[in-house]
């Protein structure tokens, strides 16, 4: 099991005199659903990134089991990129190819310049592709342009494209902030799904507690750059929450302001 | 402040405009011959109009209802070699542009402020460009005759070399201008730098540089039929033979050839390219 464990330690990134993200130091068991919350503007989203060197620590070390992170280069950073997907808040998607195609963009790491370049891709790809879309319920869009889905099945074509990198981990930068409710069910379902069925590890930014406590077996929580909360979602109270959120001038920290629930019942079904 | 700034720049217009003017002698004054055989003071844009029309009239064929056919075919009485020319015109522009298409398209890239891998990439890929394309056409014509000797070969890379620069600087500002998220998705798939070229970029910009390629085969029709002035293939050359030994009705044959292919060739591809607009807007 070991093996598998993300290790982050002293991790911190600075961009120019701002620090994002600040002496960073935690663990991240295999299989676990891990919600990271805080106020925008905390880290969040640099924290993830700095997972998968879209960022580029200032300082501290990132290890994946045995294997240096923070030291990985050209072909072997590819190779983590793929092993820990990712997906974005505004999709990330190539509005102008098919959706087959985008989903495609996942094995990508596994070919050479040439097949890459012509995009040519192996049956044995496209069907993997086809499986993840089935599995998101999106097989009869498979032939459509991207640009043309919604938000919700675009970040589902989004979320196959993950899949077919055949990845470790999930990470989901605010994966359903862009989201109507029943949009942001959905994608939150398909990422439980993919947590329990295929094992993988999930990482995931959100901005809403409700979604977070319901999701999430972790819950770590982010402040100016530093870590303030990590446990499990019992532990939130009242208090912890006005602290994480800073409780800007309001005693009273309304939870539901940042709900993704439906208010009105027969909406679900939307 | 405003009313400042209009002012100068309304003092700067008058000072250039007074300095090219003298320079280029606009308001010289100069002698003539009238028709009565005295001498007269002019402004040597007046004594020089009526010279403008008496060269076209030079160049004007005589037509003459009774013999029209003949007389047409005085007129165009090297069409054989005319014909043979026009179309080594045409295909000197076409290999011109795809040899520019090619080179701009690849360093558009690598040109473009928000793509290039580093700023030694951008900082050469745009330097090359910058030169290929201030250098103009004719120059460039005449150090590849220089090289290669006369024929179309040496306008073939004249254009191409100028075409690749231009389109090369109009592709990366094309470029500059794209969303950056697909970029990031397939950087974070794995991807490499020419991937995210590939299947971010490409798919984006693609409408764009097929509009700007077909903008830029007219306009190298119109280059590829000069260029041979200076031995570098196509119909220019005949121009400077027509020239030299004051054959001026094949001036305007001439003329009239290019101004029909020129015609011809930017209604087609106005054309092609408004259907093609149409069609990726109805995608």
């Amino acid at each position: 099991m070991t093996h598998r464990t993300l290790h982050i330690s002293g991790v911190t990134r600075r961009f120019g005199s701002k620090t994002a993200v600040d002496n960073v130091t935690l663990d991240i068991a295999p299989g676990q659903f891990v919600g990271i919350i805080g106020s925008s503007g905390a880290g969040k989203s640099t924290l993830l990134r700095l997972l998968n060197r879209m960022v580029e620590p200032s300082s501290g070390e990132i290890r994946f089991g045995h294997r240096e992170v923070t030291k990985l280069k050209a072909r072997a950073l590819r190779e983590w990129r793929r092993e820990c997907a990712m997906i974005f808040q505004q999709f990330n998607l190539i509005e102008r190819l098919d959706v087959l195609t985008n989903v495609l963009v996942g094995r990508i790491a596994a070919h050479g310049f040439a097949s890459s370049m012509v995009m040519r891709f192996s049956d044995a790809e496209r069907q993997m592709a086809i499986e993840a879309l089935d599995r998101l319920g999106m097989t009869e869009h498979a032939l459509q342009r991207a640009g043309t889905l919604s938000g919700g099945q675009q970040q589902r074509v989004a979320i196959a494209r993950a899949l077919v990198q055949k990845p470790q981990i999930m990470l989901a930068d605010e994966p359903i902030a862009s989201l109507d409710p029943g949009n942001a069910t959905r994608v939150m379902d398909a990422l439980r799904s993919i947590n329990r069925e295929d094992g993988l590890t999930v990482l995931v930014n959100l901005h809403t507690l409700d979604t977070a406590r319901e999701y999430c077996d972790r819950i770590v929580a982010m402040r100016t750059g530093r870590i303030v909360f990590d446990g499990v979602a019992g532990q939130l109270t009242r208090e912890v929450v006005r602290d994480i959120y800073g409780g800007a001038g309001t005693d009273e920290f309304n939870e539901a302001i940042t709900s993704t629930r439906l208010p009105l019942p027969e909406l679900a079904l939307a | 402040m405003r009313q400042r700034t209009t002012l100068a720049a309304l003092a700067l217009f008058a000072a250039l405009f007074v300095a090219s003017s003298l320079m280029s002698d606009f308001f010289k004054v100069t002698q003539v011959t009238l028709p009565d055989g005295s001498r007269a003071w002019r402004w040597l844009i007046s004594a020089g109009m009526p010279r403008l029309g008496e060269y076209i009239e030079m160049t004007l064929p005589t037509l003459r209802w009774q013999s029209f056919l003949s007389d047409l075919a005085e007129w165009f009485w090297r069409w054989d070699i005319w014909l043979r020319l026009l179309v080594e015109t045409i295909l000197i522009a076409f290999m011109a542009t795809t040899l520019g298409v090619i080179g701009g398209f690849l360093l558009s890239f690598p040109a473009s402020r928000n793509l290039a891998p580093n700023r030694w990439v951008l900082w050469i890929s745009r330097r090359y460009l910058e030169i290929a394309r201030t250098v103009p056409e004719l120059v460039w014509a005449l150090i590849f005759v220089f090289c290669f000797g006369v024929g179309p070969m040496a306008g073939v890379l004249a254009i191409g070399l100028h075409a690749c620069g231009a389109l090369g600087k109009l592709y990366s500002e094309v470029n500059e201008n794209i969303d950056m998220r697909p970029l990031d998705g397939v950087k974070a798939a794995g991807g490499s730098w020419f991937d995210q070229i590939r299947y971010g970029a490409v798919p984006q910009v693609l409408p764009n540089i097929i509009s700007y390629t077909l903008l830029r085969f007219e306009g190298n029709v119109r280059s590829s039929s000069i260029i041979g002035y200076v031995g570098a293939g196509g119909l220019g050359q005949e121009f400077r033979t027509a020239m030299s030994l004051q054959d001026y009705t094949d001036l305007s044959a001439l003329f009239l050839i290019l101004f029909v292919t020129v015609a011809v060739i930017d209604w087609g591809s106005e054309k092609v390219r408004h259907r093609f607009i149409e069609k990726e807007n109805h995608r």
